[in-house]
């Protein structure tokens, strides 16, 4: 029980060093799955950029980062850029999907009530793009919090120090409390994100609903399921 | 960017490629050790995923498991169970073997999700009138299987394998931690060290490695592509497509908005 205060120390340090790098790499993903939709070209260079990076191994990338941004090897600065980076490879891919679901048809309407380009994008793609936007940020999530592990091997004080130090002293319930402790946050997390998607994208749940009902009526599913998303549009606005 | 120039004459200076050098060098058997160990790890959670992954596309039943199972495997963390199963396997069984076994095990694991989802969303892709005319024309279930759906699925298939692998390459650098050779051991004794340049040699070297694995994978994926079938890039087509009539719709709209 003595070790209690140390797991606790450690499951708030991973939280933190989880957090930023999940929103930051949300908030950056943002603009670039937006630009994919501009062109093909865009499009091919953003995607291909982002599964290059994404193949850097994180050690490596961990220990190559103080060469670029001038940091110590052993700061938290490294890990933060770093888990940020692969977010943002994640999930430039999921925004991108999610802005290409939003259908050119309710674009057109907003256009044509006189929306500009910018109120478009955030009163009618933004929120549209929302369910596809939230399935990608829960793997963003669960991997991020289960990658934060891999920065003890460069000093950084996480869930990870329970693996590096139980490892040392030869103690398998050490390293089996910081598997569990880092299965908890992420899924603590997701909780978290199915929670703020059921409050902030109502119409997700109206939808599939509508769309079982639809299922059982019917043959024509398809059609329905279809104009479903064009329905949970205009609920919105 | 000294920094860099000092990392590559690292890896060029010839004493660091001169067999029989201390601890972490020679390079180039650091460099094959990782190369065996990937290659083992991939064959092995290959044999083990593909005929899951292509009983579960073809018959359907499982579906949830693999997307349950992919979920949840992303949550582990690879440093824990790594060191979790090398100690396991390590007291089982004694010595280096242990270890060597413990992180394969580990590796294993870790490369079974991402090739088992892909041969599943692979098969999934596949059009179900290419398989309702295959069964029409008298194909049996496995002729369906090895000459329908697996060739039309084949670059999604790969898709699984490449991920794997890079999971695996990633995983094996920590691997060192665990007492396994490989790049990674560059890297860890230049952090012991505190020698930046074998340790940012080390980092590029193994990014480089990671970077023609997967360029290799991408071709094969390119060269396994059958003309003419639209799975796997179908999604990417009809969006296109979608999208194009807006903009003919968008630019007057556009301008209007402009002298409102």
């Amino acid at each position: 029980m003595g070790n209690f205060p140390l797991v606790v120390d450690l499951t708030l340090n991973h939280i933190r060093l989880s957090i930023i790098p999940i929103v930051l790499g949300f908030l950056i993903a943002i603009p670039l799955g937006r630009l994919t939709l501009t062109g093909r070209f865009a499009r091919g260079t953003v995607i291909t950029a982002m599964s290059l990076l994404y193949t850097i191994p994180s050690l490596p990338l961990f220990v190559i980062l103080p060469a670029i941004l001038g940091t110590k090897v052993l700061s938290d600065t490294n890990l933060i850029v770093a888990l940020t980076i692969y977010a943002v490879a994640i999930m430039v891919r999921a925004t991108s999907d999610a802005f290409f679901s939003v259908s050119a048809d309710t674009k057109q309407a907003a256009t044509a009530m006189g929306f500009s380009a910018w109120r478009r994008f955030w009163q009618v793609e933004f929120p549209l793009a929302g369910p596809v936007m939230l399935a990608g940020l829960r793997v963003v999530s669960v991997s991020t919090i289960a990658l934060v592990s891999v920065g003890v091997l460069i000093g950084s004080e996480n869930l990870g120090y329970l693996f590096t130090n139980g490892k040392q002293r030869n103690n398998l319930e050490e390293v089996g409390v910081g598997i569990i402790a880092t299965l908890l946050i992420a899924l603590l997390f997701d909780l978290i994100l199915v929670a703020l998607g059921r409050i902030l994208l109502p119409w997700v749940r109206v939808d599939r609903a509508a769309r079982r009902r639809s299922k059982r009526t019917t043959a024509l599913a398809p059609l329905a399921a279809g104009d479903s998303a064009v329905a949970g549009s205009e609920g919105r606005s | 960017m000294n920094l860099f120039v000092n990392a590559f004459a690292w890896i060029f200076d010839p004493q660091n490629w001169q067999p029989g050098g201390v601890s972490p060098l020679p390079i180039q058997d650091r460099l094959l050790e990782h190369l065996l160990y990937t290659a083992i790890a991939v064959v092995i959670a290959a044999a083990i995923a593909l005929p899951l992954g292509f009983y579960i596309g073809h018959t359907g039943k499982g579906r949830q498991f693999v997307i349950g199972f992919t979920g949840a495997m992303r949550a582990l963390p690879t440093l824990g169970v790594l060191f979790f199963l090398t100690m396991v396997l390590g007291s089982l069984v004694k010595g280096a073997s242990g270890v060597f076994w413990g992180t394969i095990v580990a590796l294993v694991i870790l490369a079974i999700p991402s090739i088992l989802a892909g041969a599943y969303a692979g098969l999934e892709s596949v059009s179900r009138p290419a398989i309702d005319a295959a069964r029409a024309l008298g194909m049996t279930e496995m002729q369906i299987l090895t000459r329908v759906e697996i060739p039309l699925a084949l670059p999604l298939i790969i898709g699984g394998l490449r991920a794997g692998t890079l999971q695996v390459i990633a995983t094996a650098v920590i691997a060192s931690y665990a007492g396994l050779g490989g790049l990674g051991r560059i890297i860890s004794s230049g952090i012991g060290l505190n020698d930046y340049d074998r340790i940012l040699g080390g980092a590029i070297l193994v990014t480089v490695f990671a970077l023609l694995v997967d360029a290799l994978f991408a071709l094969v994926q390119r060269v396994t592509r059958v003309p003419g079938a639209d799975n796997g890039d179908r999604g990417l087509r009809s969006r296109r497509r979608a999208s194009r009539p807006e903009t003919v719709v968008e630019t007057p709209t556009r301008e209007r908005n402009v002298t409102a």
